[in-house]
């Protein structure tokens, strides 16, 4: 008995000083990865795609005092104090043409998306949205405070968690578009700043704005989710990833040319590492595209060369590792280069497996239809996919107009869930699983009428017109070639930020592009012309009345008239007219 | 500013050990004894401070405990035999040639909230050492005028009364390190570990006064906005004062605001210098280097420089592995904490030996400092906010009122009234929380949305939209009045003319 107690003793002294000392142990609780994605697109533009990715082994939602080492200190907290589970922003400018450069690594919808999770202790998930996006936006310098019931939607299938969740009561997912936002360096500044490094060294070094918003697509996104600590997931971390996507326009800027080099699209070079990432690399996709010799010609030569199936395709990268010391010492820049040895064909463009395509139809002010196009171009394979679609309460949905159809036929979702908008309250929510058979294009067309708003509800220049957000696919594509499963910790990040499943298929998420539809947009000078019109009215009812009651009339006594009178009477007489 | 009047009532017991009772007393023990100060802030602002002295002798048990070796023992055996309400003080006076104070220390200010009193031959000597020792315990004209430093004009003020921090109903501390340099340091710092050890005692006993939060950060990368002078004689930089002002801005921009709440920022910032600006000094106004190597911003929080040492050999491998001094820094961050809450303890006269806090971070007088202090502050801010707000109604004729911001003004009122009624009557702590619930509605009715003054519309802006209606109509009046003028005047003309 006295050992076991004395033994018992002992393990609570151990406890004792709880997990910090614990944690404070261990040498790295954070670290941080970066890295660059450069592709040339298939219609000679290339994009570039940064990931910056900090993982900290520590629970953010438990502890009263917190101590913030590579993790920002004000996402953390927010994390923290609003019990987030996930959070993903991003604010977009431009559209990303799926069609012509091919599936993106991540994509965003043009303007500002916010789509949360909170954790099941929230009880009022509705206050805390509307908190967490108040507080974002002033962190982000964006409106996201316009976030508001009208414009946030509940979605029930596409939207699952990314990172660890063992509940998916969509009950405490949040989603919301803002399609108007305009993103510009406000929003960059804040963005860069919560990276450990800022922008004085590694990658960021080459994040200038002037450049990177004289661009064809600009997105940057900020991920936060916990993850698996080890593989055997008994522990939790948090992953902070911050991403910036930037297609830049060379065939047009570079008269006719599509060669591109680190310093033509940054006015930067890399010059050193950001002493506390782990790992720092350029990818730089150089996948031959049509199974002949290389077309492509990269200088200086990369440190190594990855294969990877990624998102169906298999692909091969050349690897420039900033961390590796023999990078810099022959140079003291590293400047990727890409030259092309012989023009490229367009007619070899490839086209993606999922595309879709989106558009308002009809004529006049009263009445419209929303058309979608969603084109399977896989040889052989059906699959199915979401569309989530989320329209504001002013176009008023028909939903007994909604016809689905491909190849002439009428194709039946096999889920559909519509949630009817509540004016000035709620919007549209209509989600359906629809199965998309191989080669084929299926049109959903849904027709809405437009309502009319109250004065005060119009935005600044109404007659611009109003913001439809981009509706929502998402697909599990099946793949050409087999993947094989890959370590997180090892692979590229930008294959690891949605789970595979299988290595069969992979999964997509498309966003179609935003609408502008026109409302019937009254004269706003109406009541003040009114206004004037009636005070006219009246002031003339008025005048007359006035004089009405304070002239005082005479009897004009007859006289011989004046010259005019007199000229009358001559035309008179000589007409043979009696005389006035 | 609104007016306000405030009487702060400080029970005080006066204890006359054996053989240190004066000669001269007017009664024999024990008698009640009243004093009363008044502290001109403004015209409006009146705050008189009562000291209700009670004199007695010493019971056994007393004069067993202040038996002991030293004051210190004295201390914690009287704490057991003592009134230990917020806001009172116990005094005991020991004889002249007591050996329980040392040597030229005339008064022994304990952790609770007694002292002891080395007596002198006079009544009228001993009264003035003992509101000597109650102002320090309590509160000075100086703390509460710095408390009500809004309403003091200016000029009036000492420079020290803007550095306390406004009273608040919670504040966040945030320790940064910063490392602009890190490809040469690694700077680790057990900043867990110190705060437990050293923060946490002081803000449990604070917690009274108000919430607090702490946190920390490393911002990597992250430059003071002022380049250090290179010095050939010390091979060292220097900061000197005058450049301070200009050392925060560029930081504060990577400090993050504290988005999550309202409540005051208190930064403490450790800065751990480029190894090209190696080592770095503060020069004080004179040019001499600060000992502490740190300065502190009024309202803002403290800075700290942590110079590296040099590593023996050249050649030592880049970065270089710090590991902060935890116990060095925290030092100095918690005098500046005590300092901008005003506790600091260097303003007493140098016959005073005050007893450290210990574990306990802070003494029990020194929490009633705060409070007294923080009470006056409270009452003054209610009562210009609901003069504000009753300024603003005034102003606005038509503005709606709802019922639950009728309501906050109405709890306001009697809250700041029982504040005012508890430290007339001696109860500090209740005043406390009955001026902290003032402040929480007063602040809740001022800054409801439905009062913002934006959504009333201007009375001129609605004559404007009614000019088509008033210019047409005012045509005929103005004529026929033009015409009524013309037509008195033809009559006052015809009568002369008939003559």
């Amino acid at each position: 008995g006295g050992m076991a107690a004395a033994v018992l003793l002992l393990l609570l002294l151990a406890a004792g000083p709880g997990p910090g000392r614990a944690d404070a142990g261990q040498e790295r609780r954070d670290a941080l990865r970066e890295e660059l994605l450069l592709s040339p697109l298939p219609t000679g533009d290339v994009a570039a795609t940064f990931q910056f990715r900090t993982r900290w082994d520590a629970d953010l939602q438990r502890g009263a005092v917190s101590h913030y080492r590579l993790f920002p200190k004000a996402l953390g907290r927010l994390v923290a104090a609003l019990g987030v589970r996930e959070l993903h922003l991003a604010l977009t400018q431009g559209f990303w043409r799926t069609r012509y450069w091919g599936q993106p690594p991540l994509q965003a919808p043009a303007g500002a998306e916010l789509w949360v999770w909170f954790q099941p202790t929230v009880t009022d998930v509705d206050k805390a949205w509307k908190e967490l996006s108040n507080i974002l936006s002033g962190i982000f310098c964006a409106s996201l405070n316009f976030i508001d019931s009208t414009n946030t939607v509940i979605p029930t299938a596409s939207f699952k968690p990314l990172g660890l969740a063992n509940g998916t009561d969509h009950h405490l997912l949040r989603y919301a578009v803002l399609p108007r936002e305009v993103v510009c360096t406000e929003n960059l500044t804040p963005w860069k700043k919560l990276l450990p490094c800022g922008s004085k060294a590694g990658l960021a070094v080459l994040l200038k704005a002037e450049r990177l918003f004289h661009s064809s697509y600009h997105s940057q996104a900020v991920h936060i989710r916990p993850i698996c600590r080890d593989a055997s997931c008994l522990a939790m971390s948090w992953e902070l990833r911050q991403t910036l996507t930037v297609v830049f326009d060379f065939f047009s800027s570079g008269q006719g040319k599509k060669d591109w080099s680190l310093f033509k699209m940054f006015s930067r070079t890399l010059t050193d590492t950001c002493p506390l990432a782990s790992q720092s690399k350029v990818y730089v996709d150089i996948s031959p595209k049509n199974k002949e010799k290389e077309l492509l010609e990269v200088s200086p030569p990369p440190t190594s060369v990855h294969e990877a199936v990624v998102q169906g395709e298999k692909k091969t990268y050349a690897v420039y590792d900033l961390l590796s010391p023999s990078l810099f010492n022959t140079s003291r820049s590293l400047n990727v280069q890409l030259k092309w040895k012989r023009p490229q064909d367009s007619s070899e463009m490839p086209i993606p497996t999922l595309h879709a395509q989106r558009y308002v139809a009809g004529y006049g002010l009263q009445t419209g239809q929303i058309c979608t196009l969603i084109y399977n171009t896989h040889p052989y394979r059906a699959f199915p996919v979401i569309l989530l679609e989320s329209v504001p309460w002013y176009l008023r949905l028909y939903v007994h107009t909604l016809t689905i159809i491909t190849k002439g036929k009428e194709n039946k979702p096999s889920y559909i869930h519509y949630q009817p908008a509540q004016d000035r309250r709620r919007p549209h929510l209509l989600e359906m699983l629809i199965q998309l058979p191989a080669n084929s294009v299926t049109k959903i067309t849904i027709q809405f009428e437009r309502a009319l708003l109250k004065w005060t509800e119009y935005p600044p220049d109404p007659n611009h017109g109003f913001y439809v957000g981009s509706s929502v696919l998402s697909a599990l594509v099946p793949s050409v070639t087999a993947m094989k499963d890959v370590d997180v910790e090892q692979s590229p990040l930008f294959t690891s930020l949605f789970p595979s499943s299988d290595g069969s298929s992979y999964f997509v998420r498309l966003y179609t592009e935003p609408l502008l539809v026109n409302l019937p947009t009254p004269d706003f000078s109406m009541p003040y012309n009114v206004i004037c019109l009636t005070c006219t009215v009246v002031a003339v009812c008025y005048g007359s009345f006035y004089n009405l009651l304070t002239r005082t009339f005479h009897v004009e006594e007859p006289s011989r008239g004046g010259l005019a009178k007199r000229l009358a009477n001559v035309i008179r007489k000589f007409r043979g007219v009696p005389p006035l | 500013a609104a007016p306000v009047q405030v009487r702060l009532v400080v029970p005080i017991v006066v204890v006359f050990g054996p053989g240190s009772v004066p000669r001269d007393l007017p009664r024999p023990l024990p008698f009640r004894d009243v004093q009363e100060m008044e502290i001109s802030v403004n015209l409006r602002t009146s705050v008189t401070s009562r000291y209700e002295m009670r004199y007695r002798s010493t019971t056994a048990q007393e004069e067993a405990a202040l038996a002991a070796a030293t004051a210190r023992e004295a201390d914690a055996a009287l704490h057991l035999l003592q009134d230990t309400t917020m806001g009172s003080l116990t005094m005991y006076v020991v004889p002249e040639t007591s050996s329980l104070l040392p040597q030229g220390i005339s008064v022994y200010v304990g952790k609770h909230r007694s002292a002891l009193v080395r007596a002198v031959g006079s009544l009228a000597a001993l009264q003035t050492r003992l509101r000597e020792v109650t102002q320090v315990m309590s509160f000075t004209a100086s703390s509460i005028a710095a408390a009500l430093s809004d309403r003091v004009p200016n000029g009036q003020l000492g420079p020290d009364a803007r550095r306390y921090l406004k009273s608040s109903l919670g504040y966040e501390i945030t320790f940064s390190l910063l490392n602009p340099d890190p490809k040469s340091h690694t700077v680790d710092w057990d900043i867990e570990g110190a705060v437990n050890r050293y923060v946490k005692p002081v803000l449990d006993r604070l917690s009274l006064v108000a919430n607090f939060s702490v946190d920390s950060q490393i911002l990597y990368y992250a430059v003071l906005g002022v380049t250090p002078r290179y010095d050939k004689e010390s091979s060292s930089f220097l900061l000197s004062a005058h450049s301070l002002p200009h050392v925060i801005n560029p930081v504060e921009a990577r400090l993050g605001s504290s988005a999550a709440s309202l409540y005051p920022v208190l930064n403490f910032l450790l800065y751990v210098p480029e190894r090209s600006h190696s080592p770095l000094y503060i020069q004080d106004k004179d040019g001499a280097p600060v000992s502490t190597n740190a300065f502190h911003s009024p309202r803002w929080g403290g800075i700290m420089v942590y110079n590296v040492e040099a590593p023996a050999s050249p050649q030592a491998s880049l970065p270089l592995h710090v590991d902060v001094d935890m116990a060095r820094v925290m030092e100095v961050f918690l005098a500046q904490l005590r300092l901008l809450f005003g506790l600091s303890r260097e303003e007493v006269p140098p016959e005073f030996l005050l007893e450290s806090p210990g574990n306990e971070g802070l003494a029990d007088w020194e929490l009633d400092h705060l409070l007294w202090a923080h009470t006056v502050e409270n009452i003054a801010t209610v009562s210009t906010t609901l003069t504000s707000l009753a300024q603003l109604l005034d102003k606005i004729g038509n503005i709606v009122i709802k019922d639950d911001v009728a309501s906050e003004v109405y709890r306001a009122v009697a809250s700041v009234q029982s504040a005012v009624t508890k430290l007339s009557l001696g109860h500090l702590n209740a005043a406390f929380q009955a001026s902290k619930e003032a402040v929480t509605s007063s602040e809740r009715a001022f800054f409801d949305p439905s009062l913002l003054h934006l959504l009333y519309f201007p009375d001129d802006q609605k004559f404007a939209i009614y000019i088509p209606l008033f210019l047409p109509m005012a045509v005929p009046i103005l004529l026929s009045l033009a015409k009524i003028v013309r037509e008195t005047r033809l009559r006052t003309k015809e009568p002369t003319k008939m003559d």
